[in-house]
């Protein structure tokens, strides 16, 4: 660069010979040329240094890429440790049972079959997972697209948005980040291929019946598991849902026994013949708190601690944003978010004075772990959601009695044009009256949520329940809505099933939280949000923890397994066999990627023993015994349901 | 740089010649030292800055254009073209959702051979992380990284026909696998974007993708494909309540053929659906370019691995192909490849002589290529004599042209095969001539011509091996009596003229197919120019005429067609072998013979063209998916107007002589 500047330099000197020609003329031309130079940089420098530097930068990356397409695949795996399925395989491990995967919420992937113009060109392209650049690109379009039809839960006229059908649907979320991906290799490795492997993405937007009536998903997922038991030599299929996939395969359970038009026709030994066993990663049997918060103000923990470093960025105006806003419009018109509210009410979830996981030794830091032994203050997890770190604590007398419902005889008042996420119809007023200084449990809160969302919750509940059956025989529970909560269904009559439960725990797992009001009362804001400020034992962003996976807390993922199926209970009428298998977390060092000895909700897929499990399980082993590393057991014991029926 | 330089350079000028005389040493040494310090800086300033500013310059341009490209909005390229080539027609989904049809048979794809993707499942330490990427379709991206170990993955076993020990192969599923062939390069994606149009989504679309490498029987015993396309379509059937619609391509169509027997055959043969099952899920199978009779290129395939393309590409650089130099050998790789797939012979001609025509005649005799059929009556007093098409390999251009009793043959097929030719440096491309030995080669020369009837005696000859798995598959012959017990094994089912059609007599049979491109017919072959490790054979390019009207270029005969397969192979069976209640088609399915004049695109803008008639870019031809749309949405062959024929295919159907 600089010695362009020079030859320019060499002219520009000469300009001024006349002046300094009598002078000796290295000095001056030394001089002159630092003037020149300081002139010439100014003019050219910094695009042409711009250009060599990119110039540079690119030369040097195609020259490593070249030698990184050139290095030898044997070199590159040499560190990595013999992956679970090579290690089988070697045992004699080979595929026995088809596999059937069943992906939860979220992961899988969406593209667009119609649209409107706004959406030109991206027919069949991913509209969800994969790099997600069209909701950069086009953020309103894409919103406008995701969002299904407020009233009816289902597309809304114009636009059709698909699940993506095979494994391609939920290998990879995004780019790079697996999903399916490694306990698919694994399987591979023993001998799983297309024709006894299959992954049955469907919707998970929509509500689980719903996913039939629109898409015929159910339908698809009956007859490939009866396609594969019949090409395989008869041999029964082992399901392995992850996440929500566990309630829709619940969902499945009793929709495949039932007559039609409602159920799948299947006759009531339809679970006996084809299914082996049912390996539930990471199962939201019971509903996630993290739900709550969703549903509530749109936003879980990542968001909060978003807004506690920067409280500008996600409600800036200037921007015309309001990302939350959108988020909200559009996640509150998904009906499957309302299938993970938390079910069971009280006794699971614990009331306003104790919860069934309380007593629960925080590990966020190792301080607070020492200095729960001073105060003897519990946490009230049972407080699903609280205004203020005061009510959290508080004793529950002093706590305000009234109900939501008091307060929904006042009346509504549209204040705003347009209304997105129906906190627009509620007056300001109310909104406070709501938030005074009270504690909600998970029973209550529905009720809240009942006032806030009246149409969302309508149709909700119209798809989902989230009670416990008192009389299981009661006819009224032959409606799909129930079909997908443990506590109101009876498995099917498979005395030979196997239903494991398998779940990460170690990580610091959502369970309640603090709430305030938002400062704004502009319009289609939201009113309430998470209280990032509050702080305190088991208390960090204005969220209390608990044990769990990062996303499933122990009680929700591990009761069914651990009492409420166990042995012959009412909910499990045949006995079908049921077994916990935790899986404690570990950190990975920063080389490891994600790690194999993960517990966090969907890195527990890249699990070694979690794989093993499964390819055993696969390969014909059964009955592989409980692995307990949290409490669940004595939790369980707190919960207060009538197991047997009383006759 | 330089023109930095050049812009100062003249400023300059008018100073210097205001200084004087006598300051001109002081100048000189000035100049001198500037010189020096020029040059050492011109050092310093090397040709790798100049390189790294060049090479910055150009991605900082490519990126300022990629991002253009990327903030331009969706619709531009559309408004650019319309405003070039004048408002485009609408696409025939938008046009027939503007009548008001609506999705409602579901239907079924069957993809041809080639254009299904492969992936890898389990393969050999060269391949250790290709798990589950395409090895097949795509950007093929693997053929030159790493080119022998992808020969070694897509080989299939010598004797079994099936997966070599330690390597899964198996086809993409869904409709990923067939949409786009490369990128950028459309198989079925065109007709899928237009019947979603109409409202048809994965629930009521299926691609039955198969693994085209195997045999048709295979693809059920390995990956029971047969089944998972019986059940899938007995799925949607009962889902919509209507019939199933479906669109085979290329050798999709023998595939389906082949389905359509196996699916009522009685287990374990067959798939059990029992005698009516077609009649209840079919309501009508289009089949687009499909080689019913099958294809010469798959017999110049399998002779010598090569076909046109190929006889051009060595007419221009002869030594390229064949170049020993870079130990490369890329047709002896591709032979030994292609060889070991099963599917390939499933196109090898059928029906014999009495289809193809023998010695003397043929059945598409008097056919003129596409431009000159104007002044046909002209050109056919002139031009008595009209190649024989009948032969299909002939060696050397008088054996082709010469009649029939001035050719002197010598019967190659008791000669002795000589001694082994191969010696160790050949293992690596083993192909099975090399087991031949000279005196074998010569006596397939001397045969001189080859019509129809001895094609697979030759093939039998030249590769036993091959055909011996071959036999168990396919047969290419013609059912004298149809009723004969033989005929109901599986390697019959393929043959339209060794199989009944399935008894439905609700169902329809479209034969869509484009016409009005040079298709290869025949083939004039050499002896090569012996050297080690080689392929005996060749197609002799220098055979042509200079007359740009003839039928024979670069050795290879052609006759109308869709570049890939003749229109008779296409066409006879609609237009007259399963025409009425023929022996071939008892219970009288309604047949259909819908022809698509190709019609090059006019200009880059159009692509790959909206009115091709070729084997693959008819499946995005305006007129053949609007007729798709319209029987998928109900319509029955009637409706779309019957049949529509712009070549003289009945007229060469009246030609062949066959008992029906």
């Amino acid at each position: 660069m600089t010695s362009v500047l020079r030859f320019r330099f060499r002219k520009s000197c000469s300009n001024n010979e006349t002046t300094f020609r009598s002078y000796e003329t290295s000095k001056v031309i030394k001089k002159q040329y630092e003037k020149s130079k300081t002139i010439g940089r100014q003019r050219w420098w910094c695009v042409n240094s711009c250009c060599w530097f990119i110039g540079c930068m690119c030369s040097t990356w195609w020259v490593l890429l070249f030698l990184y397409n050139c290095w030898p695949v044997s070199l590159g795996g040499m560190i990595e440790p013999e992956p679970p399925g090579v290690r089988l395989k070697n045992e004699g491990l080979t595929a026995v049972h088809p596999v059937v995967l069943v992906p939860g919420m979220i992961t899988g992937g969406l593209e667009l079959w119609e649209g409107r113009p706004c959406s030109r060109g991206l027919f069949r392209k991913r509209l969800w997972g994969g790099s997600f650049a069209e909701a950069v690109k086009r953020p309103l379009c894409w919103f406008e697209h995701l969002a299904l039809d407020n009233e009816t839960g289902l597309d809304p006229p114009g636009i059709r948005v698909r699940p993506i059908p095979g494994l391609i649907g939920a290998d990879y979320f995004v780019t790079g980040y697996f999903v399916w991906a490694v306990l698919i290799e694994n399987l591979a490795s023993i001998g799983y291929e297309g024709k006894n492997m299959y992954l049955a993405t469907y919707d998970w937007r929509l509500s689980f019946q719903n996913t039939e009536i629109r898409d015929r998903s159910l339908s698809r997922l009956k007859l490939n598991i009866e396609l594969m038991y019949a090409t395989n030599g008869n041999k029964k299929v082992v399901v392995v849902p992850h996440s929500m996939g566990v309630n829709y395969f619940i969902h499945f359970l009793k929709w495949v026994e039932t007559p039609p038009p409602m159920g799948g026709g299947g006759g009531p030994g339809w679970c006996a013949k084809y299914i082996k066993s049912i390996m539930n990663i990471g199962p939201a049997f019971l509903g996630i708190p993290k739900a709550v918060s969703t549903m509530f103000s749109a936003e879980g923990r990542e968001i909060a601690s978003i807004r506690a470093m920067d409280p500008g960025l996600l409600d800036s105006e200037i921007l015309g944003l309001k990302t939350m806003e959108h988020i909200m419009r559009m996640s509150r018109t998904w009906d499957s978010v309302i299938s993970l509210l938390p079910k069971g009410g009280e006794a699971v979830w614990g009331d306003l004075d104790s919860s069934p996981d309380d007593g629960h030794e925080c590990l966020l830091e190792r301080k607070s772990y020492f200095q729960s032994n001073s105060s003897k203050h519990r946490t009230k997890y049972g407080r699903m959601i609280s205004f203020g770190k005061t009510a959290s604590e508080q004793n529950s007398s002093k706590l305000h009695k009234n109900s939501p419902m008091e307060v929904m005889q006042a009346i509504k008042s549209a204040t705003c044009g347009e209304v997105w996420t129906e906190y627009g119809e509620i007056n300001w007023n109310n909104i406070q009256k709501l938030a005074d200084n009270k504690a909600y449990t998970t029973e209550t809160f529905i009720d809240l949520l009942r006032f806030v969302a009246p149409k969302t919750m309508q149709r909700g509940e119209a798809q989902f329940s989230f009670g416990i059956a008192k009389d299981l025989d009661d006819p009224k529970y032959a409606h799909y809505k129930y079909w997908s909560n443990p506590l109101e269904t009876k498995l099917p009559d498979a005395p030979d099933m196997e239903i494991y439960s398998l779940y990460g725990v170690g990580i610091p797992t959502e369970r309640s939280y603090v709430y305030k009001l938002s400062p704004s009362e502009r319009c289609n804001s939201i009113p309430f949000r998470i209280d990032s400020s509050a702080k305190g034992q088991c208390l960090r962003g204005g969220i209390y923890y608990a044990d769990g996976d990062e996303s499933i807390p122990v009680i929700s993922a591990g009761f069914m397994c651990a009492k409420g199926w166990r042995g012959k209970t009412r909910f499990n009428p045949s006995g079908s066999a049921t077994y916990v298998r935790e899986y404690q977390h570990k950190t990975p060092s920063l080389l490891q990627g994600r790690g194999l000895e993960s517990g966090g909700h969907v890195d527990i897929m890249g699990n070694v023993a979690l794989i093993e499990d499964v390819l055993r399980v696969a390969a014909g082993e059964s009955a592989l015994g409980d692995r307990i590393y949290s409490d669940i057991l004595k939790m369980s014991d707190r919960v207060n349901i009538e197991l047997y029926s009383q006759s | 740089m330089a023109s930095i330089r050049r812009r100062k350079q003249p400023n300059d000028d008018p100073h210097h010649s205001t200084s004087t005389a006598d300051e001109d040493d002081d100048d000189k040494r000035n100049k001198l030292s500037l010189r020096r310090t020029r040059k050492r800086r011109t050092k310093n300033y090397t040709c790798v800055d100049n390189c790294c500013w060049l090479i910055g310059c150009i991605c900082t341009v490519w990126w300022f254009l990629l991002f253009l490209y990327n903030t331009m909005p969706a619709s531009f390229p559309q408004y650019v073209t319309e405003k070039i080539t004048g408002p485009l027609p609408d696409p025939p989904g938008v046009k027939c959702l503007k009548e008001g049809l609506e999705a409602k048979h579901p239907v079924v794809f069957v993809p041809g051979i080639v254009t299904g993707g492969l992936e890898l499942w389990e393969g050999h330490q060269c391949a250790d992380d290709l798990f589950r990427k395409r090895l097949w379709g795509g950007t093929f991206g693997d053929v030159y990284k790493r080119p022998s170990c992808w020969l070694q993955h897509m080989s299939l076993d010598n004797e079994t026909g099936l997966d070599p020990p330690g390597i899964r192969i198996r086809p993409v599923s869904g409709l990923v696998a067939a949409d786009y062939f490369a990128p950028g390069y459309f198989v079925w994606a065109v007709l899928i974007a237009n019947l979603a149009r109409v409202g048809y989504e994965e629930k009521n679309m299926y691609m039955a993708a198969y693994d085209w490498r195997l045999s048709f029987q295979s693809t059920e015993v390995r990956d029971q494909t047969l089944s998972r396309i019986k059940s899938n379509i007995e799925l949607m059937v009962e889902i919509s309540g209507q019939k199933a619609v479906i669109i085979p391509h290329s050798m999709g169509v023998l595939y389906f053929l082949h389905f359509m027997k196996w699916v009522e055959a009685p287990p374990p043969m067959g798939g059990g659906g029992g005698p009516d099952w077609c009649a209840k899920h079919i309501k009508a199978v289009m089949n687009i370019g499909g080689p019913l009779l099958g294809a010469p290129k798959a017999l110049a395939g399998l002779f010598s691995a090569e076909a046109k393309d190929i006889a051009f590409a060595r007419g221009i650089a002869p030594g390229v192909l064949d170049a020993d130099v870079f130990h490369i050998q890329t047709l002896q790789h591709l032979m030994r490849m292609s060889r070991t797939w099963d599917s390939t012979m499933s196109m090898i001609p059928k029906g014999g002589d009495t289809i193809w025509g023998g010695l003397d005649w043929s059945p598409e005799e008097g056919y003129f290529p596409n431009n000159t059929r104007k002044n046909i009556t002209s050109q056919s007093n002139s031009q008595a004599k009209s190649p024989n098409y009948g032969r299909f390999i002939s060696f050397g251009r008088d054996a082709a042209e010469a009649h029939s009793s001035q050719i002197q043959r010598v019967d190659f097929r008791d000669a002795v095969k000589g001694s082994n030719l191969a010696n160790n440096t050949c293992r690596e491309v083993w192909t099975e001539y090399h087991d031949m030995g000279s005196g074998g080669i010569k006596a397939i020369a001397e045969y001189k011509i080859y019509t129809a009837n001895d094609l697979v005696d030759m093939l039998k000859f030249v590769a036993p091996k091959m055909m011996k798995r071959s036999d168990r598959h396919f047969s290419h012959g013609l059912a004298d009596n149809l009723d004969d017990p033989k005929y109901a094994h599986y390697r019959y089912w393929s043959n339209a003229l060794e199989t009944k059609l399935p008894n439905a007599p609700d169902m329809e049979i479209y034969s869509m197919y484009g016409v009005g491109i040079q298709t290869e017919r025949a083939y004039v072959y050499k002896l090569t120019p012996a050297t080690e490790c080689y392929i005996p054979f060749q197609i002799n390019n220098t055979a042509g005429d200079t007359n740009p009207h003839a039928c024979l270029k670069d050795g290879v005969y052609t006759v109308d067609g869709d570049e890939t397969v003749p229109a008779l192979s296409a066409g006879f069976m609609c237009a007259k072998g399963w025409r009425g209640e023929t022996r071939f088609n008892p219970s009288g399915i309604k047949t259909y013979v819908r022809e698509y004049e190709n019609n090059p695109p006019s200009n880059f803008l159009e692509g790959r063209g909206t009115e091709s008639g070729a084997h693959v870019d008819i499946l995005g031809n305006f007129q053949l998916i609007e007729d798709i749309i319209r029987v998928a949405a109900g319509a029955s062959g009637e409706d779309l107007g019957g049949d529509r024929v712009s070549t003289d295919i009945f007229k060469w159907s009246e030609k062949i002589n066959l008992k029906l």
